[in-house]
């Protein structure tokens, strides 16, 4: 590969890292764990691989066009931006950063369990709020595929989670 | 497109993909209608996992049979015959006690045979029901704690949930039958064998009823027919709804 061209992959590389979730813009894709990878081809193609969070999740098409026209701006005019599945996308692909983004935007970050266990129920949140652990949940389901609702019992405020499977 | 020329796997994944599909459609319709606040995100949220999940195995069905057919194509143009899905995800919502049994049964029986997907040797199968298996253990303990709600509520509720059994009872055979799945597919590790499933589920649902006074009956009549496409008017039903844009405007796009 050229230096020029070493230099045109790292920047598609900071372009796509820095477009973020259509729900959650306060998270980008990669801390996420949602962008797989940015290939720069010899022909000048752009190749962008992202996974989904959950199998219905609606925001896909939208991360895919975000994509594509940050990456247009910044000069790239043939990208093509797939989604793969395998392997399949879990919380525990949420960087450190992303966890931290995610508590201080008041969302509380995902419970990530040990490989092969069951499904884990989760208890003692912290809340995002105040920090308390006296939290339990009120719905399993939230706003988005991701999340459930919870309600702390110290501050008294409810609070999205980001569901832990 | 001749039948027996088919690769195995569309066989496959058409029949997952229709489960879900059908069973998204059915659930959905409880959106608006639901008891509870907590329980319409949870009904709009099942229904859009599984519509997620009937894409993608739609999705993959038709890459494999090669003949350009996309998901689209799969749920908006096939005929009320060709769909693949077992009856039990077709029936219509005439109670919210029969809703949640339904899906107790239909959710154990999907994390049970996703699992075992999950290890396919085919990559994509493997792919997709790793995914799908997460959000169905998911729904499978929503379910589990209404059918606890349920089963220690009143003896209306209790009542409502017997006539559930007793109604599903009926298609539990034919949900828990998996002769359907093509011997070639159990043979190249496509499909891990499914030999212990139907003891598997029944013993998620006797745990579940375990400390309740509901029991799911023998049935008198057992349905079956719906993985070679044979379908009742509740399908019609559906996918006369289903359908219904893509036939008044063909081709029609965002």
């Amino acid at each position: 590969m050229l230096a020029d061209d070493d230099q045109r992959h790292r920047l598609a590389r900071e372009v796509a890292a820095s477009v973020v979730d259509p729900e959650i813009p306060v998270l980008t894709l990669e801390d996420l764990g949602v962008l797989r990878d940015v290939e720069l081809h010899e022909d000048g193609r752009l190749s962008v691989r992202i996974t989904p969070t959950y199998s219905g999740c609606p925001a896909v098409e939208i991360m895919k066009s975000d994509l594509a026209s940050a990456l247009s701006a910044a000069g790239f005019d043939r990208v093509e931006v797939s989604v793969e599945l395998a392997p399949a996308w879990g919380p525990e692909l949420i960087s450190e950063a992303g966890r931290q983004k995610l508590f201080d935007y008041g969302i509380a970050p995902p419970v990530v369990s040990t490989p092969g266990s069951s499904v884990p129920v989760t208890i003692g949140l912290r809340c995002p709020q105040c920090g308390s652990t006296r939290t339990s949940q009120t719905s399993a389901f939230g706003a988005t595929a991701c999340k459930s609702l919870w309600k702390c019992r110290s501050c008294m405020e409810v609070f999205e989670h980001f569901k832990s499977i | 497109m001749n039948g027996a020329s088919l690769p195995a796997i569309v066989t496959l994944a058409m029949a997952l993909g229709d489960d879900a599909l059908i069973l998204s459609e059915r659930t959905s319709e409880l959106i608006m209608r639901a008891p509870t606040l907590e329980e319409e995100l949870a009904v709009a949220n099942i229904s859009l996992d599984l519509l997620g999940q009937a894409r993608n195995w739609l999705t993959l069905a038709g890459e494999k049979e090669g003949c350009g057919r996309d998901e689209n194509a799969l749920a908006y143009q096939r005929e009320p015959a060709d769909f693949r899905h077992c009856h039990i995800v077709e029936l219509p919502n005439d109670d919210f006690a029969f809703t949640v049994l339904r899906l107790l049964m239909t959710s154990a029986y999907s994390t049970l045979l996703l699992k075992r997907l999950s290890q396919s040797s085919e990559p994509d199968v493997a792919a997709i029901a790793a995914k799908s298996h997460k959000e169905s253990v998911y729904h499978l303990n929503h379910t589990r704690m209404w059918v606890d709600v349920l089963t220690h509520g009143t003896e209306e509720s209790m009542q409502r949930l017997t006539e559930a059994a007793h109604t599903l009872s009926s298609y539990v055979d034919e949900l828990l039958d998996v002769s359907w799945i093509p011997d070639e597919l159990i043979a190249d590790g496509t499909c891990p064998a499914m030999d212990s499933i139907a003891a598997d589920w029944r013993a998620i649902i006797s745990s579940t009823l375990a400390e309740t006074d509901l029991v799911v009956p023998e049935s008198r009549w057992n349905s079956k027919g719906g993985r070679s496409g044979q379908f009742s008017e509740h399908l019609l039903e559906v996918l006369t709804r289903l359908q219904s844009v893509h036939r008044a405007h063909p081709g029609a796009t965002w």
